[in-house]
């Protein structure tokens, strides 16, 4: 057994509100540049629907993530190493930007400066990638925004698999929820195992994935192995990009930006302690529904004095092993067994796990008596369908999902029953399968959801980090033009990029 | 002009190894103090209706190309004799090369098409990305032409003098220029342009070819990469 640390994300779609500030401030202090307008390490998607980029959920279309070979070895599905590295000059597997969308601004200029006119000026729409005004904008990283768009279209989701959609286009039986999506730092990533250059890694001490600008060629294949499409090509800085977890944040203690601005406080950060021996082990198990329980197995207890004994020898710092013990993804994850990893079947041991959400009793359902199961009404009643968040979250598998609703309705009624002078709340504690203290504390991580048990993240020892003497009075990471800003300009080794320039046609002035 | 030997001997006696000095110094100085600008610097993302079939016509006929040319003119004599006369030889490089060339040929054509007439590429082409495509366009065109005119020099007397002339360069004999005096003007072009591509290239983002070399390290790695905080100590800290 080799134990290692990783921090993990868990997000509860329960209280989502779908209001985008993770993506926006996410965007503002990482991807705002050139090259990048079209990537978001952070980004919310409105469920059911096709998702960003376009169909990404679709891994028989874009072979992302892993297989299992017959004789129960995984490869990375869009080949093994030999047949990977033909497709080195061409990959078949990547997306376009328009899969993405078309990165766009507005000819704001022209508000301005418009001469006196008949009709009032309009600022029309300029390609960020030509400069050139755009006839349309015809997608956009959230098109789908609150069901935006025919059902037709957005039915072809995936997670729509065993499920008879055709009843969920009529009003009455419409449903939405929200899917706040980033790289999910894998146990098991496909895009490491893609990378022809070995730029990408995994960070032993808190599980972080990143990739080494200076050692990525730009191959791409990254970009078509992870099945989440989490990794970004910069096309003008011609480097795979991905969300880095806000590393230095979370080396000094505080949460990613994501986290900290989310309103809905939705976000949940600790430590989880897990056996790197066992990640392929779990990652190959045969059949698909049981890499959730796999996954599970390679967490391991940061209660167990062997745990922690091991941990020790393994060189994880006291402070961490203490942080796994308060870690709330831990609780969440492991304890409750309300949070999941988000399309299993990837086969990558995803690390940013979903608190499924609840949703309001159908009305149908609502007109009679409400079915219940004992004291817990029916979940098969909630208007989202339980085998669509299975989809989603355990590869299809429901009773798991099932028993995570009915835990969160439970500590609803226990809360109920006590605040209404109805009843202790015991029974339906004892049919969910939870003590009183687990639905107290669910309630106060859940309902309360203070910052310091939302984020409980251990620093960096300061005798581990990097001799930073080179980098005094420096200028931190450049785009390789020293301390100028942006990207690269004339320089002995490769030029300025192109005369692209936002170059507006005006018919509109003449 | 390319007959008089005072400049025989500058082009083909001493340029050459201006151009793989620069070559060599060039990517290495690059590699080292800008790793940032190391990269094949793919436009694949912004377009991939052409590239697919131009890119791979392009990169395998190529690469059987300059195998080719590494196995026609380097390998000794001792390799090659007892499996195939001058003649055969001579053959086997015409139409493994011209196949392979042909196919090269195509695919740049389509790439180039696609650089110059799509304007999500054009526009965000730097002039060295057009200038060392149409180079090499050149460069396979004057490879191509020297098949028919092989093809009236059957005797593989001409095909030694150039092998002996490569030979020459690589082994540091300074009388190889001599021989490329009465070397038909075809070859002579191919010759220089070949070099010049050479003296480019650290310059351009032909440096990818090295790391396409390097990226068969792959076969060999396992499939996951963990780094520790002692490993990545050892990194040399940039700015």
């Amino acid at each position: 057994m080799k134990i290692r640390a990783q921090i993990a994300m868990v997000m509860n779609l329960d209280k989502c509100i779908g209001c985008h500030t993770c993506s926006v401030t996410c965007k503002q202090v990482w991807t705002s540049r050139q090259g990048m307008e079209y990537a978001w390490f952070n980004n919310v998607e409105t469920k059911p629907g096709i998702g960003y980029p376009k169909d990404w959920e679709n891994q028989e279309r874009w072979n992302g993530g892993w297989k299992r070979k017959k004789n129960g070895k995984i490869v990375p599905k869009q080949g093994g190493k030999l047949a990977l590295l033909s497709k080195i000059f061409a990959n078949p597997n990547l997306p376009e930007i328009d899969d993405y969308y078309e990165p766009f601004t507005f000819d704001y200029e022209h508000l301005q400066k418009a001469p006196e006119l008949e009709t009032a000026p309009v600022a029309r729409p300029l390609s960020l990638v030509t400069g050139r005004p755009m006839d349309k904008i015809e997608w956009g990283p959230n098109w789908e925004e609150i069901l935006g768009g025919e059902f037709d279209k957005r039915s072809k989701d995936y997670n729509f698999e065993a499920v008879q959609k055709d009843i969920y286009g009529q009003f009455e039986n419409t449903f939405m929820m929200y899917l706040p999506r980033l790289c999910e730092h894998c146990l098991n990533p496909a895009c490491v195992a893609s990378c022809p250059s070995g730029a990408i890694y995994k960070r032993e001490e808190d599980g972080i994935v990143l990739i080494d600008q200076d050692k990525c060629r730009g191959w791409r294949m990254c970009v078509s192995g992870c099945p989440y499409k989490k990794i970004y090509y910069n096309w003008t800085s011609g480097k795979s990009e991905k969300c880095i977890f806000c590393y230095p944040r979370i080396e000094a203690g505080q949460p990613t930006v994501c986290s900290e601005t989310c309103v809905g406080r939705i976000r949940y950060l600790g430590v989880i302690l897990y056996d790197a021996d066992g990640i392929e082990k779990a990652a190959s198990v045969e059949d698909e529904q049981d890499l959730y329980e796999a996954q599970l197995k390679v967490f391991l207890d940061p209660n167990d004095p062997a745990v922690v004994a091991q941990a020790r020898a393994d060189g994880i710092a006291d402070n961490w092993i203490e942080a796994a013990r308060r870690s709330p993804t831990y609780k969440m994850a492991v304890e409750w067994k309300i949070a999941f990893p988000l399309h299993p079947e990837y086969r990558t041991l995803p690390m940013v796990w979903y608190v499924p959400p609840l949703s309001p009793i159908q009305s149908h359902a609502n007109a009679g008596a409400i079915e219940t199961v004992g004291e817990i009404p029916d979940v098969q009643s909630l208007r989202i369908p339980v085998r669509y968040l299975a989809n989603l979250l355990t590869a299809g598998a429901e009773a798991p999902i099932v028993s995570a609703l009915e835990r969160m309705l439970a500590m609803r009624i226990y809360y109920r029953q006590r605040q209404l002078g109805e009843g202790d709340g015991e029974a339906v504690l004892a049919q969910a399968g939870l003590s009183a203290a687990q639905a107290e504390e669910m309630h106060r991580y859940l309902a309360i959801a203070n910052y310091e048990d939302r984020f409980v993240i251990p620093t960096r020892h300061r005798e581990e980090a990097e001799d930073a003497y080179g980098l005094k009075g420096s200028c931190g990471f450049t785009f390789g033009n020293g301390c100028d800003f942006g990207p690269p300009h004339s320089t002995l080794f490769g030029g300025k990029m192109g005369r692209r320039k936002l170059r507006p046609e005006r018919p509109l002035d003449t | 002009m390319l007959t008089n030997s005072y400049v025989n001997t500058l082009l083909f006696g001493v340029y050459p190894y201006i151009c793989l000095v620069v070559l060599l110094i060039g990517s290495l100085i690059r590699f080292d103090r800008e790793p940032y600008t190391w990269k094949s610097d793919s436009s694949q993302m912004l377009r991939k209706r052409e590239l697919r079939l131009g890119s791979n016509f392009f990169h395998y006929g190529v690469i059987i190309v300059i195998l080719g040319h590494f196995a026609g003119f380097l390998a000794p004599h001792w390799a090659v004799d007892w499996a195939l006369t001058p003649v055969a030889h001579q053959l086997l490089a015409m139409v493994v090369g011209g196949i392979a060339g042909f196919s090269a040929i195509v695919g740049l054509t389509i790439l180039i098409h696609r650089r110059l007439a799509d304007p999500r590429i054009r526009l965000n082409s730097r002039k060295w990305d057009i200038a060392i495509t149409l180079m090499l366009w050149v460069q396979l065109l004057l490879g191509l032409l020297t098949v028919p005119f092989s093809a009236f020099h059957m005797d593989g007397a001409l095909f030694e003098t150039l092998t002996s002339y490569v030979k020459g360069v690589v082994t540091l004999d300074g009388g190889a220029a001599a021989l490329m005096l009465h070397v038909p003007l075809v070859y002579k072009l191919h010759i220089l342009l070949g070099f010049t591509i050479f003296l480019v290239s650290p310059f351009t983002r032909m440096i990818h070819i090295w790391s396409g070399v390097g990226s068969l390290a792959y076969l060999f790695r396992p499939y996951q990469i963990v780094r520790t905080p002692k490993t990545r100590a050892k990194e040399p800290v940039r700015s």
